[in-house]
């Protein structure tokens, strides 16, 4: 089923420009991954090396943390929206 | 600038963070405004800062109020060079700029701006230029 994935700004120029894609998934993870193989350039700044999430990236289905739902394996729907939003995060070298 | 100073030197020996809300040009960017934010790392606050993702919503929707982009982020280094660090590095995405101002022994002093590559492997560092502004910034 066709969801929408919203891509933040900081990222759109590893999107096609784009501000959102549409892709066929079933659960967040798949939606996530659909997106990623159209755009490979968009992997690197969600996931880390060993594959999970950075831990600063956060995911939401229609305004609910996937964190609290089933994570990757939250289901979606046929017109759910999924948005990428970024913890900001750093700090001096000690 | 003098307004990144300022709340630099209010939570010193923290860091502080915040907002930048501006507008992205053709090869340069104009910070409108700020938004000063809530450090929400209460166990290492001395090197370490957080911002969470509601405050990010809430700041790309107060930039989105104000018409202008989120087009970054600063904060301090408490009696620490203004350098990101690999911290800094892991935790970064690109197209941002992060503003960093080194706050020794309470008083503000180099304040550098930086970009994450594409690759993630280094920053470039981007120059500040300030101008009058009457936000006071």
């Amino acid at each position: 089923m066709a969801v929408k994935v919203i891509i933040p700004t900081p990222l759109r120029a590893y999107a096609g420009k784009q501000e959102s894609v549409e892709v066929q998934a079933a659960t967040v993870g798949e939606a996530l991954s659909a997106v990623t193989t159209k755009f490979s350039d968009l992997k690197k700044h969600l996931y880390s090396d060993d594959g999970r999430l950075r831990s600063f990236v956060n995911v939401y289905v229609n305004d609910e943390d996937i964190r609290y739902l089933q994570k990757d394996q939250t289901s979606v729907k046929a017109g759910d929206t999924i948005s990428i939003v970024p913890s900001i995060a750093g700090g001096a070298q000690r | 600038m003098k307004r990144i100073h300022t709340h630099g030197v209010e939570t010193y020996p923290h860091e502080c963070c915040g907002a930048l809300l501006g507008r992205d040009g053709d090869g340069s960017r104009e910070v409108a405004d700020l938004m000063p934010l809530e450090n929400r790392r209460d166990d290492s606050p001395r090197n370490r800062f957080e911002v969470t993702p509601e405050d990010v919503r809430l700041a790309e929707k107060t930039a989105r109020e104000k018409r202008l982009e989120l087009i970054g982020w600063y904060h301090s280094h408490p009696d620490a060079p203004a350098r990101p660090s690999e911290y800094d590095r892991d935790h970064a995405w690109p197209w941002y700029s992060y503003i960093i101002v080194s706050v020794q022994n309470g008083v503000p002093r180099d304040t550098t701006s930086w970009r994450l590559r594409d690759d993630r492997a280094a920053y470039d560092s981007e120059e500040i230029k300030t101008v009058a502004h009457p936000a006071g910034i």
